[in-house]
């Protein structure tokens, strides 16, 4: 079972179309650069590779059998089973990029939905059906303030994940955008607003804020970061968890002209930090420059009820070198996902999902600062993550943890020297009171 | 004849009768400063409802599991149900990127293997396995090629070659990163004039981005001289592996010279495509470019210990979150095992089989025609423009028509140097009664009168969609309808 039906009657085939043997369909190909063979192992059957990777997979350790308090942008939710059934479909999962619209209405409408639902969220006009990931939507959020303002320096905040950063750095290059960062402040956590009125200038294309940033913290000064912002003529990109978006403000309703973010807890497995879902949306005045595929709602020839990809003259299968981005495969089955999470919570199940995270990290700072040698550092509102300051080196008591099949959070120190013996703790829906408890536990005995 | 399933499926905000309802929130335990004005404005449902929606969407959606899907250069072949299942199991889905490394020795086991099958394929010495697709990867291409002219300082390099037969995404990728695009003119082969490119490089060219075989399925024979053309010039040799499938067991990239190389997993490696991603596009090199791959690179201790390498000083750093797209990995990890060396040579064989067969076939009917070279490789370029001639029958509309035969369409209108192209990759998963059914369908809609196939489709739960309007009057959300 090689997934090749004619393999048996190729000679047959050859000799219907006038050829005597393979190797006349390949006579085009240089005699000095064929290969006889490739230098890998014969294939296994079915059962023979599913036994061999499941003893790969005895090497790793997962949730729910390891009790994990990682975050740092990605952590365990439950995921309905309706959504699996549904994105399991093989008429979704089997196809490809909507060209053919009459072919794919199923797929276009769901697309549509997750526009519609989306901007919802956000307090957007619009959104894209998805980039690789919230970094590079990050990134193509940056490229796309200099496009529209024409501006060269993107300012961002001095804390965010050191991969953001990296991505971003290489993204900016082509274009020669500058980036300023903006530094925190020590006791809050916050953007320090002072150099934020510093570092924005008349070359200021954007200023990237996240909400709750990196270390967890709601920025509760946004209205007025929001105005420094729009009075430099600068856009304002916000970076969203969608699960906060339940219960925290919209950054539509402070004045967001571009919202991105990391869409994987919408209903999509960790899966090691891929696939992931970058979440674009923007002011409907922003949209010509907006990357990635846009479907929109259109009418057949005899009126009814179509969809289709639109506005595709910014994309490059149309436009060539002159597109707004590079971007053709995007996440799409990702986004499919998301709509039907969403669809699955509806707005009462958003607000309550939102809500058991929002309470879930102020049950678990509450304990963790009740241990003498654990402090929060940060004196300030947070949702489902938060930085604790540890008695020795996080990673030497991820260790220790470890041995009770308990994970730890990740370790600042690396990326924020500052932040020594510093923890980003992360807790959602998942985890149980009993989980908190053995944590603490663990925690005080380490 | 194929019926699609009609449904008048409503919007999801229309599925169940509207109930006034207050979204007010109600939450003292967050400051009203960060609280939302009201909750998101989403339907809520019951479970039945939105399976039956979901459903019912899906069945108005065409894949490969309902038919042949034989899409130019998208090598559109079967996925294998397995990779799937195992894929899905919590001890791969559950584990976190940031987990400590012992408790994910098995993720990178797949991924430090993974990266040697595909230098074994491709013969390149190093892969980097983060880009999310082949549009990615050509961007990390683009990164790579910059670094290492500017290692050599070496910076007056700022453009970018590509013959006029490449993908999209190949100049959007070049122009991201920078460079200025020299597009230059295929010959009366539809390979690349070695004259034409003799004069167009120079001290200034960076790369020469090619595709091989090429997107019109003919292999460019000319390689070792491109190769050697592109080296005296001082510039790097990139190839899109977008058409691998071709070519596996055959020839290998490095062999013809090339320095980068991307390769589409969820092309060739048969992982899905999931109506648009996520994909995967792998960057492999040469040992000279080694040092600028990204980071962290997986290395092997001698006690078969996995480690993430992040000293690489002079690495171009990340271009992707975490690992790339992993679950795609696995899946094609699993797929290169179970076909092994000789089913990957034979998916190539029986790829570029099945497309000749259907070639010859068409072209026999004479209502097509194929300019350029005779020989192609796992796809090939039929042009209908006689048929637009003399029955003002389009590419648009035979694509169309397919559909009321049950079948999805090739590419059309690409690439742009075939006028009405029809761009047709059947793949090595397609049995030789349905490559005939297609031929069959081809044919016969050439035969029908104009106003059935300018008409079409009717079969589908659409009739022809209005693309101008979409443009014109835009709807992208709910609230703007």
């Amino acid at each position: 079972m090689k997934f090749i039906p004619n393999s048996n009657i190729k000679d047959m085939m050859l000799k219907q179309i006038g050829l005597k043997n393979i190797d006349e369909l390949f006579q085009d190909i240089p005699k000095k650069i064929r290969i006889g063979d490739i230098d890998l192992p014969k294939g296994l059957t079915q059962q023979e590779t599913e036994s061999k990777l499941r003893e790969i997979s005895e090497k790793n350790k997962s949730y729910p059998e390891l009790l994990s308090f990682l975050g740092g942008g990605c952590k365990p939710h439950y995921i309905p089973a309706a959504v699996k059934s549904i994105v399991s479909r093989s008429e979704f999962y089997t196809a490809y990029t909507p060209y053919q619209s009459e072919a794919s209405q199923g797929f276009l409408q769901a697309m549509f939905e997750y526009q519609s639902m989306i901007a919802e969220l956000t307090g957007m006009d619009v959104a894209n059906c998805s980039l690789y990931d919230g970094v590079t939507a990050l990134s193509e959020a940056a490229l796309m303030c200099s496009r529209i303002t024409g501006r060269k320096t993107f300012v961002m905040p001095h804390n965010i994940s050191w991969e953001k950063k990296c991505v971003l750095g290489n993204y900016v290059k082509g274009p020669g955008i500058k980036i300023k960062e903006l530094m925190y402040d020590k006791k809050t956590g916050k953007i320090n607003i002072e150099d934020l009125k510093k570092s924005i200038d008349e070359n200021t294309a954007g200023v990237y804020i996240e909400n709750p940033n990196f270390f967890g913290v709601f920025e509760d000064d946004i209205n007025e970061i929001s105005k420094i912002v729009k009075e430099s003529g600068a856009l304002f990109v916000v970076g969203i968890d969608p699960i906060s978006l339940g219960v925290a403000k919209s950054p539509g309703d402070y004045n967001a002209d571009i919202v991105i973010g990391e869409g994987r807890a919408l209903g999509n497995q960790i899966d090691f930090g891929g696939s992931s879902l970058g979440i674009f949306a923007c002011k409907k005045e922003y949209l010509r420059q907006m990357p990635g595929r846009i479907i929109g709602m259109t009418k057949d020839i005899e009126g009814k009820k179509a969809f289709c990809m639109t506005l595709q003259t910014r994309e490059q299968h149309i436009r060539r070198g002159k597109a707004t981005s590079n971007i053709c495969t995007n996440e799409g089955l990702c986004a499919l996902t998301a709509s039907v999470y969403m669809s699955w919570l509806g707005s009462d199940g958003l607000f309550n999902i939102s809500k058991t995270n929002f309470e879930a990290g102020q049950a678990l700072a509450k304990k963790i600062s009740s241990i003498n040698s654990f402090d929060l550092i940060f004196d300030s509102i947070h949702f489902n993550e938060f930085v604790v300051k540890c008695p020795e080196d996080p990673n030497k008591i991820n260790k220790k943890l470890l041995q009770k099949n308990i994970h730890g959070g990740l370790s600042l120190s690396e990326q924020y020297p500052e932040l020594k013996n510093c923890m980003l703790l992360g807790i959602t829906e998942v985890h149980s009171e009993q989980d908190i408890d053995r944590f603490v536990k663990a925690l005080k005995e380490v | 004849m194929y019926r699609s399933a009609v449904y008048e499926e409503p919007l999801l905000i229309n599925v169940a009768s509207k109930i006034k309802k207050e979204l007010t929130i109600d939450f003292k335990k967050i400051p009203k400063s960060l609280q939302r004005s009201k909750k998101v404005n989403i339907p809520d449902l019951d479970e039945t409802q939105v399976i039956r929606h979901f459903h019912r969407l899906s069945q108005m959606n065409y894949g490969i599991d309902t038919g042949m899907y034989p899409l130019g250069s998208c090598t559109m072949k079967y996925n294998p149900k397995i990779c799937e299942r195992i894929a899905s199991w919590d001890k791969f889905a559950g584990t976190h990127p940031c987990q400590d490394i012992s408790t994910v020795q098995g993720n990178l086991q797949i991924l430090f293997e993974l990266e040697h099958m595909l230098c074994e394929i491709t013969g390149m010495d190093y892969f980097c396995l983060q880009p999310a697709a082949g549009a990615h990867g050509e961007f990390l291409g683009m990164l790579l090629t910059r670094a290492y002219h500017e290692s050599r300082n070496d910076s007056i390099r700022n453009e970018v070659i590509l013959p006029d037969t490449a993908h999209g995404t190949n100049p959007a990728s070049a122009a991201m990163a920078g460079y200025n695009l020299i597009e230059i003119s295929s010959n009366k082969q539809g390979t690349v004039d070695l004259d034409v490119l003799e004069k167009t490089l120079s001290e200034k060219t960076a790369c020469f981005m090619l595709t091989n075989p090429n997107t019109l399925g003919i292999f460019e024979s000319d390689i070792l001289e491109i190769s050697k053309m592109v080296h005296d010039a001082g510039a790097l040799l990139y190839y899109d592996g977008a058409n691998m499938n071709a070519i596996m067991g055959k020839a290998r990239p490095v062999d013809m010279g090339f320095d980068i190389v991307h390769l589409n997993l969820h092309k060739t490696f048969a992982t899905p495509h999931g109506g648009g991603g996520p994909g995967s596009g792998p960057v492999g090199v040469n040992i000279k470019l080694e040092k600028f791959l990204p980071i962290p690179r997986i290395a092997k201790t001698q006690d078969s210990y996995y480690i993430l390498d992040f000293d690489a000083p002079q690495s171009i750093g990340k271009i992707k979150g975490y690992f790339g797209n992993f679950s795609v990995l696995l899946k094609a990890y699993i797929y290169i095992l179970m076909m092994g060396k000789d089913g990957l040579k034979e998916a190539s064989d029986i790829a570029v089989l099945n497309s000749n067969y259907m070639k010859k076939k068409i072209l026999d009917s004479k209502k097509y025609e194929m300019p350029y070279k005779n020989l192609r490789k796992h796809e090939f370029v039929l042009s209908c423009e006689k048929l637009k001639q003399d029955k003002k029958i389009s590419a648009k509309d035979v694509a169309k028509r397919l559909l009321d035969h049950g079948f999805h369409p090739p590419t059309i209108y690409f690439p742009l140097i075939v006028k009405e192209a029809l761009m047709i990759e059947p793949t090595e998963t397609e049995s030789k009664e349905d490559l005939d059914k297609y031929v069959e369908a081809f044919i016969k809609i050439a035969e029908e009168d104009a106003s059935i196939v300018n008409n079409s489709p009717n079969n589908t739960p659409v009739k022809r969609v209005d693309e101008v309007e979409a443009t014109k009057n835009l709807k992208l959300t709910w609230n703007m309808i």
